[in-house]
């Protein structure tokens, strides 16, 4: 993974000892928080519904097992035991008292992390495919440009106050693992017909109120001009958009109002003009960047084949472990979402069993992913059993990945003080009504995200079963979406009806599974139940 | 009734207008019928608290909104870190 180098470390050092500076000046009555807040919020502190949340980076999803062991110290010493995985490959802590977020930085910085660009109007943190450098299905790993394009657009004045938040996802597969086209800018890694790599590039998605997908700017473009075609695109939107507007401010706004065309003739003549400014890194920096990502010492020798006698074990392997691209290992996914659990919460003490396990067994290589898990990039397979007994001491061998207990949660009314209404409690009510492990393998794969407002989160948008929370003077109601996803087949939910109560949009959704197991075809998915029978075939089950 | 609640500014702890100062019981809370914009102003000059608003409560003190109820009790989904010790009666409203 990307160290720092000394210039990097000055940098954190440098915005901690900043941040230390404004919080005393806060906490002594030399700012009103009005001046404040924009200072926070550039250093990931929000105020939330009953404490302070902090919001720390994990760039692209990679960690190792010092930094897990770090966030556990943070939960342990600063908050309240736990920590919290978000749908962007971060990690966030509910409980942060104002006069130890300065500390927190310091301790976050002794171990090349930090809270840097996880809010405000910024390029926020890069996420990629959490199974990167490891996945049997990639090109190549993607993580070398995501930290390169996170090293060029880190407090790079032009990008420093942008009209909204921009999102970018890099990915170098056909599987898309990062719901990349939900992005602002959405970067997958091909190659052409002369055997070179580069970008297709897509613009202007994002979730929110107005959800929109990412349309195809370009279908190839150099991978060594990135960076000016990256700044091409933010130039165009800062200085179209519409700063007046909170709610028309995103960049996909301005795709949708200029047109996809209009919007890439202007791209394309403002990367024109910057390609002359010779602003793109030299092949030197990528090389400098790349030697970060070398692959691991695998032995070339592991045995390939596993004892599965253990029928527990067995189907945790078929549904948690997946392909590697070296024979003789496998990436292994943790669930983090146990029955009536919260999703992506994760204790102290779990934190620092997932960084032992990490550091023995999987080069001591984690990653976050957005569905709220956790993975293990490069684990042997003659270890998988030990991983797995090791995850099962620390109740972390749920089998449940891409089914329909493997919800996407916001933390909603809960804790967010933007939220309508609660999303935790009903994962946790579904959850418990699927929990069967036979009820989840039946229904097979089937995604639920689950928002607690409009902001979307919970990646509603994108769920097979969306929930959207919402405020009806002063009560929760909830309204039920189908037909979005987040992978390669990528497509918004729509509306299925009026809303329901807590407990009626949970009926609501069962019967919407039960009117998927009725008319599914064989090796149907509900979302292509969905697609072919579209929402006439499911509304009435709905709603009767 | 008519609450003011907000955050402590060093902690950020939920805290309850008690009519004197704060308090993160929210059973402590006055009514501060009309007064509520000049007591927001004056504590949130003073940098006593963070993010002060008023709060509709019933005549019993309840506050009427769920996410004001939250605020008063703690996540719904972790009642073991709730300072209150009625949770789920306060998240119901009762």
């Amino acid at each position: 993974m990307y160290r720092y180098d000394q210039y990097d470390q000055a940098m954190v050092d440098a915005r901690v000892a900043e941040f230390r500076d404004q919080v005393a000046r806060r906490l002594a009555g030399k700012m009103n928080d009005d001046q404040f807040k924009p200072l926070r919020l550039k250093n990931g502190l929000y105020l939330q519904l009953h404490a302070y949340m902090l919001r720390i980076a994990i760039p692209y999803g990679t960690l190792n097992s010092g930094q897990m062991r770090t966030l556990a110290h943070i939960a342990r010493r600063y908050d309240k035991g736990y920590g919290h995985f978000t749908t962007r490959q971060n990690i966030q802590f509910n409980w942060i008292k104002l006069a130890e977020a300065p500390d927190i930085l310091a301790d976050l910085a002794r171990v090349e992390m930090h809270a840097i660009q996880t809010s405000g109007e910024s390029i926020r943190n890069i996420s990629a495919d959490p199974y990167a450098g490891a996945a049997a299905d990639e090109i190549c790993d993607p993580r070398p440009w995501a930290e390169l394009l996170r090293q060029a657009t880190s407090f790079h004045p032009e990008f420093s106050y942008l009209p909204r938040k921009f999102k970018i996802a890099v990915i170098a597969a056909e599987v898309d693992r990062a719901a990349l086209r939900w992005h602002d800018c959405a970067l997958r890694i091909v190659t052409n017909a002369a055997g070179e790599q580069g970008f297709e590039v897509y613009a202007g998605g994002g979730m929110g109120r107005t959800p929109m997908i990412a349309f195809k700017i370009r279908d190839f473009l150099p991978a060594g001009q990135i960076f000016s075609y990256l700044q091409a695109i933010l130039r165009v939107w800062n200085l179209h958009a519409r700063r007046d507007n909170i709610h028309k401010q995103r960049m996909k706004i301005l795709v949708h109002t200029l047109g996809e065309d209009a919007f890439r003739t202007e791209v394309e003549a403002a990367f024109t003009h910057i390609l002359t400014l010779g602003s793109d890194f030299p092949a030197a920096e990528y090389d400098r960047i790349a030697a970060h990502f070398t692959p691991p010492p695998f032995d070339a020798d592991a045995p390939d084949d596993m004892d599965l006698s253990d029928p527990d074990f067995a189907r945790w392997v078929a549904r948690q472990v997946v392909a590697h691209k070296m024979p003789g290992y496998a990436i292994v996914n943790i669930s983090l979402k146990p029955v009536g659990g919260i999703p992506g919460d994760v204790s102290a003490d779990q934190m620092d069993a997932i960084a032992d396990i990490a550091q023995k067994y999987s080069f001591d290589d984690l990653r976050s992913a957005y569905t709220q898990n956790l993975v293990l990039p490069h684990v042997r397979k003659a270890d998988l059993f030990a991983v797995w007994q090791a995850l099962k001491a620390i109740n972390l061998v749920d089998t449940n990945r891409d089914q329909i207990t493997d919800i996407i949660a916001c933390p909603g009314l809960d804790y967010c003080s933007l939220a309508n209404a609660r999303s935790i409690p009903l994962a946790q009510k579904i959850a418990q009504r699927f929990a069967d492990p036979a009820v989840g393998d039946d229904i097979g794969d089937l995604n639920i995200k689950i928002s607690g407002c409009i902001n979307a989160c919970g990646h509603h948008h994108a769920g097979h079963i969306g929930i959207l929370g919402v405020d009806r003077k002063g009560i929760e109601n909830y309204q039920l979406l189908l037909g979005g996803s987040g992978a390669e087949d990528i497509s918004a939910a729509k509306i299925t009806g009026p809303g329901f109560d807590e407990d009626g949009v949970v009926d609501a959704l069962e019967r919407a599974v039960n009117a998927y197991r009725a008319q599914r075809t064989p090796g149907e998915r509900f979302i292509d139940t969905y697609r072919r029978v579209g929402m006439d075939g499911f509304k009435e089950a709905i709603y009767g | 009734m008519i609450l003011i609640s907000g955050n402590d500014l060093a902690s950020g702890a939920v805290t309850w207008w008690t009519g004197t100062g704060w308090s993160h019981h929210f059973g402590d809370a006055v009514d501060v019928a009309g007064d509520g914009a000049a007591i927001i102003a004056a504590e949130e000059a003073a940098c006593r608290v963070n993010g002060a608003a008023v709060v509709e409560a019933d005549a019993a003190g309840m506050p009427r909104h769920i996410k004001d109820r939250i605020r008063a009790a703690g996540p719904s989904v972790r009642i073991d870190l709730g300072i209150n010790p009625a949770v789920p009666a306060v998240l119901a409203g009762q």
